[in-house]
């Protein structure tokens, strides 16, 4: 915490987390059956309280959260990609809880100061995972339907993966062989769900290192607005 | 949110090691392995239970309510048929 290279670590990690749990509780209410609705809620809690932890290292919680400027914030751009079908969430659940998984699996074997939270988290994570690898094999070897709509999330998504094994600065890991054990794992579960790996380009010219630098899609800004309207309406109100 | 394609699952949670399965509820899946999944969801994310199975509803039967009677309602008269003449040993619990 004295270092600004773990802050900046903390901060990276905490709104990877953050924003993925915002997206996902914008199913609350619209989820296509209401069990689902509960787990992706529950999967947006897990994240949520990474967050948190993940926030406190780095200065006020809820500072951080509600009275950031869209600059400020270093999450990945994958996690800020709306949600669109049920098919899109998926592919984001898929790629991003497999390299979280994999990310806290190493920091959790290490000594530094993320590994009591990642110890902790990488049970909840390996349970995100196991639930979009259900929800892929289903809907790629589902319909037709399912099948083409899964197809195209996955490679719409593709072009954000990359972004994610470009190194955090005080996250002390293996980034290249963490990219490797991601690949592996995806394809297998693409494979199986009879869904093709996607060939193209793991970032665009545009997308390179962009969210862990502050720069992040359209989308993000509006997602912001409404996640911060209230309390910067309400500056300091308690219930 | 009907969902009319997906049956009816009977979730069962085993408390604690040592202790029966009990009835929890009951959802929609499509298939076994998600029924599981979503019933860990709705019944035992605060620590309630060790373990799950769940049952097609389908699979079920169950007694009528026009049998309550000859089903339920032993004579009281016959107390041999009661257990009720053991002292149970300090300590037993669950009985």
């Amino acid at each position: 915490m004295t270092a600004t290279v773990h802050t900046s670590a903390a901060l990276a990690l905490g709104d990877d987390a953050l924003v993925l749990s915002h997206r996902l509780g914008e199913w609350a209410g619209l989820a296509p059956v209401l069990e689902e609705e509960v787990a992706l809620a529950n999967i947006a809690l897990d994240l949520l309280g990474q967050a948190r932890v993940l926030l406190s290292m780095v200065g006020d919680e809820d500072e951080l959260a509600y009275l950031r400027e869209e600059r400020a914030f270093r999450n990945l751009q994958l996690v800020e990609q709306p949600n669109g079908d049920f098919a899109h969430t998926i592919a984001r659940q898929l790629y991003f809880s497999t390299y979280q998984r994999l990310l806290y699996g190493r920091l959790a074997e290490g000594q530094g100061e993320f590994a009591g939270l990642a110890a902790k988290a990488v049970k909840e994570v390996a349970y995100h995972q196991d639930h979009a690898e259900q929800w892929t094999l289903r809907l790629g070897d589902g319909t037709d339907l399912s099948h083409e709509r899964m197809s195209r999330a996955c490679e719409s998504l593709w072009r954000f993966t990359g972004e994610m094994f470009l190194p955090v600065e005080g996250v002390d890991v293996d980034w290249a062989g963490m990219k490797d054990a991601w690949l592996e794992s995806v394809s297998d579960v693409l494979r199986r769900a009879t869904l093709e790996v996607p060939q193209g380009p793991q970032s665009g010219a545009w997308t390179a290192g962009a969210g862990r630098q502050g720069l992040h899609t359209e989308s993000f800004g509006r997602m912001l607005a409404e996640m911060q309207h209230l309390h910067r309406s309400h500056p300091g109100a308690t219930w | 949110m009907t969902n009319t394609d997906w049956p009816l699952w009977e979730v069962f949670v085993r408390s604690r090691r040592g202790l029966s399965h009990t009835h929890a509820g009951s959802l929609h899946a499509p298939d076994a392995e998600l029924a599981l999944r979503n019933a860990r969801d709705l019944y035992t994310r605060r620590g309630e239970g060790v373990s799950i199975w769940v049952v097609p509803s389908s699979a079920i039967t169950a007694s009528s309510p026009d049998e309550k009677d000859p089903f339920f309602e032993p004579a009281a008269d016959k107390p041999y048929r009661h257990p009720t003449f053991y002292d149970i040993p300090e300590g037993v619990k669950h009985l």
